[in-house]
């Protein structure tokens, strides 16, 4: 509890948060020593003064009582709503995303990229309204809050579109459905359509999954009109929607790609991420040394400092650094569940575990991708990425979680009062 | 209930396992790419930023008898480019030509080059001048894929003197490329094209080294050196010749401008040739990195015909300089002595079927022995040999001595010669009725019709009847001599074909005024017919094959003269060739018919 201003400061939390933050730097300033003339050899010197103004800002925020940022959460989610909305039509491109409206440029100044703040407040206001809830909502009708909520930002988002930000909603919103308690089986059911549409390439694959729907809906037993939906959305998504796909003309194919992921050009994608392999591949053990990457200081690597910048990390410290970062991450998503286990309230709760599940998927995303384990969608790795937004918003991040934190009980988990 | 105590530690558990789980399969990842299969990454990475810059290897050089150069390396310089894709060559070699002129024959060619081979450096000035390399140093920061390097070029101090023989290197060709025999070729590289260069490439070719410079996602060069140790050239092995290139120097000046035609001089004893020239000749300095369109145009135009060689490779009826084969092939068969007497004595004619066959002599040279017949080149007496000898046993005895085979001289551009290869041969060519033997071998006897030869084929007979019927293969590079014995006659017959022979350039023979004072030259003209009139005359080749010293020979020399007119005019060239060889001064010319 807060006694007079001060906080009972998660130190493990913040601590790795702040060393995360200090290699992120350090590796973006390796980002900009190269061979080649670049835009971002200054670029540490930027991300510096961000980290310092998101420093400020989790400061701020830790001062705040949770209740204030209960209440100020539906005014700050319509706010959210609002500017997203206006995004479509004054937003403006950046990099090689050029052609989407991601970011908010008032009289010709870059003032940021909405859709970072937009993430913590979607947490908030799902936070907010699952935990209005006495019970875990057991069958997709009573899911429809929630979707909306989520699926509101979503579709703006989408409409710029990004769909790096867009999967991170997803995330966002299975993680906090898990830890609200809704049982898995009806999560796999909502999952159901889009696995579907990933294992339609493959006829054997969809009916395998397709026969392992079908028990599940027997056994969990939902409505029947909903059983129906499910099956009938598998059935769309696994079998019309590829065969209107292959009926479309390459050109028109291309078009929906190019909508669906502007920042990645079809052709280049490969590329991209082959040259990532190399990087990471070519590092070994201890990497080339700090700085000394071949392949980012002759700019075979693309994006070295935001997309992907982890596969500096991977050619120039090997994988000891890499390692070192997956384990401070580790540590950090650690501490979260504890925070989210040992919340005062189930909506400080779900806000903790909802800002673990938008890291998780951010740093998932982001060092699958660099290893072509994930698609290549564009969205920054938590403290380590360029760019400002993102950092001053893991940071609001933090200090809500210290926040939290100091709010939580101590010892064992699983103190919440209802 | 969905936040008890209970059940909010269970999914606390789960999630920590999910994390820890999610993020193990990262490190597991990461385990495979960056520590099992981290040699064939890095290799990817090396391939990424080297790019390989061939270092041309020297040729080796090629040495005259005496260990003068007549082809060595001199410091030249190449520029090129590491160009991205076809486009982005065509955009700098438009920036590269306002600074230095290229013309669309060079902008061609580098375009091929880098279609050939995208990943090997694309040349655009093969041999840069010393101001063109300033201007581009100057402007080298707006060029950061251009690599400039010094590189031996290929020089000929003699130029045109010695084209015939050591030929010269061109960038290797697609054709060339598709014959297995330079499978190890890669597009760029330069190749004998002629001559001893092509017929000795394998030997004055070396080992090409590598430089390896680095450079960035765009090709522009980074780091010229240090990227990784260089490896150097070797230079290719030495080419030791028998060419005397004093003599051959004397040659081509004595050709000068003015003549078409070939020579060649042999050493008898080992067939080392001395000297090989064909007139007009070229300059192979003009075609080391890259021939000129102006030049090249212009030599095939000539009518002269420079690129071809008179000497090994245009063949002309041999003229009376065959009648020697006649002789020795009827006295090897006994048909005739030195002494012998033909039937009819020349009376500048020949009757034979219903027509007269002429002599060159129209006055006639009376009656002949064989010794006579020679000096004299009556062709009537050789009619009459021919006749006797027969068709087949003239066609057969040619044969033997070799002149359906090409000389065997170490040069590509070694012809064969044209020569009936059996008796069938005239059927085949006219029908059987379409000739007739007597005709034939008439002709024939006195080296006319089918019997084209070239000079250094002619040179090599000669070594033969120098050497008592041993010949010798003509070679260039200094090796082991290649000798065959191709006829046998008694020594008393070669004795008298010898002072026949010697009876020719001495007063009254056809070609007296090809005698060299102090000096026996043993030698034979000769006027071939070629069927070519101009302003109403008969355009002839003139030919001399003869030796010298007539009693010890030192020097088989053979002359041909395209269109020469006759052969004492061809015989002149030959004294001097020898008066130069032997040190001696020729003696004044003497002006005799023939």
């Amino acid at each position: 509890m807060s006694r007079g201003g001060r906080i009972r400061l998660d130190w493990p939390l913040v601590a790795t948060a702040f060393v995360l933050s200090l290699y992120g730097i350090a590796v973006v300033y390796s980002a900009g020593q190269t061979d080649v003339p670049t835009a971002v050899a200054h670029a540490y010197r930027q991300q510096i003064v961000w980290f310092a103004l998101g420093l400020g800002a989790a400061y701020l925020v830790s001062r705040a009582s949770v209740r204030l940022l209960e209440w100020g959460t539906v005014p700050a989610y319509a706010a959210t709503i609002a500017v997203l909305v206006l995004l479509l039509f004054v937003g403006r491109g950046s990099g090689t995303a050029a052609g989407t409206k991601s970011w908010l440029v008032v009289g010709g100044v870059r003032l940021g990229q909405p859709s970072e703040l937009a993430k913590i407040t979607v947490v908030m206001m799902l936070a907010k309204v699952l935990a209005a809830n006495k019970n875990a909502p057991r069958s997709l009708v009573e899911l429809w809050k929630p979707g909306v909520i989520v699926g509101l930002p979503w579709l703006l988002i989408m409409l710029q579109p990004d769909l790096g930000t867009g999967i991170v909603f997803v995330g966002i919103f299975f993680v906090m459905l898990f830890w609200t308690g809704v049982r898995w089986e009806l999560l796999v059911l909502l999952a159901s359509p889009v696995v579907s549409l990933v294992l339609a390439f493959s006829t054997g694959l969809w009916g395998a999954w397709f026969l392992l729907l079908l028990a599940l809906v027997v056994w969990y037993k939902p409505y029947v009109w909903e059983s129906v939906f499910l099956v009938g959305a598998n059935v769309v998504s696994g079998v019309v929607a590829p065969l209107i796909w292959n009926h479309l003309e390459p050109y028109r194919q291309a078009r929906f790609k190019a909508f669906l992921d502007p920042s990645s050009d079809p052709l280049r994608t490969g590329y991209h991420v082959i040259q990532s392999q190399v990087a990471i591949g070519s590092g070994g053990w201890l990497g080339k040394g700090f700085t000394m990457g071949t392949q980012k200081r002759l700019a075979f690597l693309p994006e070295q400092h935001t997309d992907f910048i982890f596969s500096v990390v991977g050619e120039e410290l090997g994988f000891v650094g890499v390692t070192v970062a997956l384990a401070l991450f580790g540590f950090l998503f650690y501490r979260t569940v504890r925070v989210a286990a040992r919340a005062s309230d189930s909506y400080s709760s779900l806000v903790a575990f909802g800002l673990l599940g938008l890291w998780f998927t951010h740093v998932m995303e982001n060092v699958g991708m660099t290893l072509n384990l994930t698609p290549v969608t564009g969205i920054p790795l938590p403290f380590f990425s360029y760019g400002g937004s993102f950092m001053f918003s893991c940071w609001l991040a933090v200090g809500i979680l210290a926040r939290i934190s100091s709010e939580g009980r101590g010892g064992s988990e699983g103190q919440i009062a209802l | 209930m969905s936040f008890h105590p209970n059940e909010v530690a269970r999914r606390a558990r789960i999630a920590t396992w999910v994390l820890g789980g999610a993020l193990g399969v990262l490190v597991t990842a990461f385990f495979r790419t960056q520590i099992i299969r981290n040699q064939e990454w890095s290799l990817r990475s090396e391939e990424n930023r080297l790019r390989e810059v061939p270092l041309p290897a020297p040729r080796g050089n090629i040495f005259d008898r005496t260990g003068r150069i007549i082809a060595e390396n001199v410091v030249g310089y190449t520029v090129s480019l590491l160009p991205q894709s076809l486009d982005s060559l065509r955009a700098t070699l438009q920036r590269v030509g306002q600074m230095v002129p290229l013309s669309k024959g060079e902008t061609d060619a580098a375009l091929r080059r880098y279609r050939r081979n995208p990943v090997r450096p694309t040349v655009i000035l093969p041999d840069a001048s010393f101001e063109e390399i300033s201007v581009l140093e100057e402007h080298r920061i707006d060029f950061p894929n251009l690599i400039i390097q010094s590189s031996p070029k290929r020089y000929y101090p003699d130029g045109p003197a010695v084209a015939a023989f050591v030929g010269t290197v061109g960038e290797v060709s697609d054709s060339e490329l598709a014959q297995p025999a330079y499978a190890d070729y890669k597009p760029g590289q330069l190749i004998g094209k002629q001559g001893l260069e092509r017929e000795y490439e394998t030997t004055l070719r070396g080992r090409e080294g590598s430089r390896f410079v680095e450079v960035d996602a765009r090709g522009r060069v980074v780091r010229e050196v240090g990227a990784r140790e260089d490896l150097q050239p070797q230079q290719g092995q030495p080419v030791y010749t028998n060419v005397d290139l004093d003599l051959q120097e004397y040659i081509a000046h004595l050709f000068a401008d003015s003549l078409a035609g070939g020579a060649v001089a042999l050493d008898p004893r080992t067939g080392a040739v001395l000297a090989l020239y064909s007139a007009p000749s070229w300059d192979p300095n003009q075609f080391v990195g890259g021939v000129s369109y102006a030049y090249y145009d212009s030599l095939l135009h000539d009518p002269r015909a420079p690129l071809y060689n008179k000497a090994t490779q245009g063949t002309y009826p041999p003229g009376s300089t065959w009648k020697l084969a006649t002789a020795v092939i009827g006295l090897e068969d006994s048909l005739v002595t030195m002494d012998s007497k033909m039937p009819q004595p020349c009376t500048g004619r020949y009757l034979f079927g219903n027509r007269y066959w002429q002599c060159w002599e129209p006055t006639g040279h009376g009656a002949l022995t064989l010794g006579g017949a020679i000096e004299k080149s009556c062709d009537v007496y050789f009619y009459q040999l021919g006749l006797r000898i027969g068709l087949g046993r003239l066609i057969a005895g040619g044969l033997q001595l070799g002149f359906n085979q090409p000389s065997g001289i170490d040069l590509p551009e070694d012809n064969r010669p044209r020569f009936p290869d059996r008796l069938k041969y005239f059927d085949e060519k006219y029908g059987p009725r379409g000739w007739t033997a007597g005709a034939t071998v008439m002709n024939m006897s006195i080296g006319q019709g089918e019997n084209s030869q070239t000079v250094v084929d002619m040179a090599k007979f000669y070594t033969a009847l120098a050497e008592g019927g041993i010949e010798a293969t003509p070679q260039i590079r200094t090796m082991a001599p290649v000798r065959k014995r191709v006829f046998d006659l008694t020594p008393d017959a070669q004795a008298a074909i010898r002072s026949a022979l010697m009876g020719v350039v001495e007063a009254g023979g056809t070609a007296a005024s090809a005698q060299i004072k102090g000096v026996m030259l043993a030698g034979k003209t000769g006027t071939a017919q070629t069927g070519v009139f101009r302003n109403g005359v008969e355009l002839n080749h003139a030919w001399f094959a003869g030796f010298a010293p007539a009693d010890d020979p030192e020097i088989v020399v053979a002359v041909m003269i395209q269109f020469g007119g006759h052969g004492p005019r061809a015989a002149r060239i030959a004294s001097s060739i020898i008066g130069h060889y032997l040190k001696t001064t020729p003696t004044m010319l003497l002006e005799t018919g023939g």
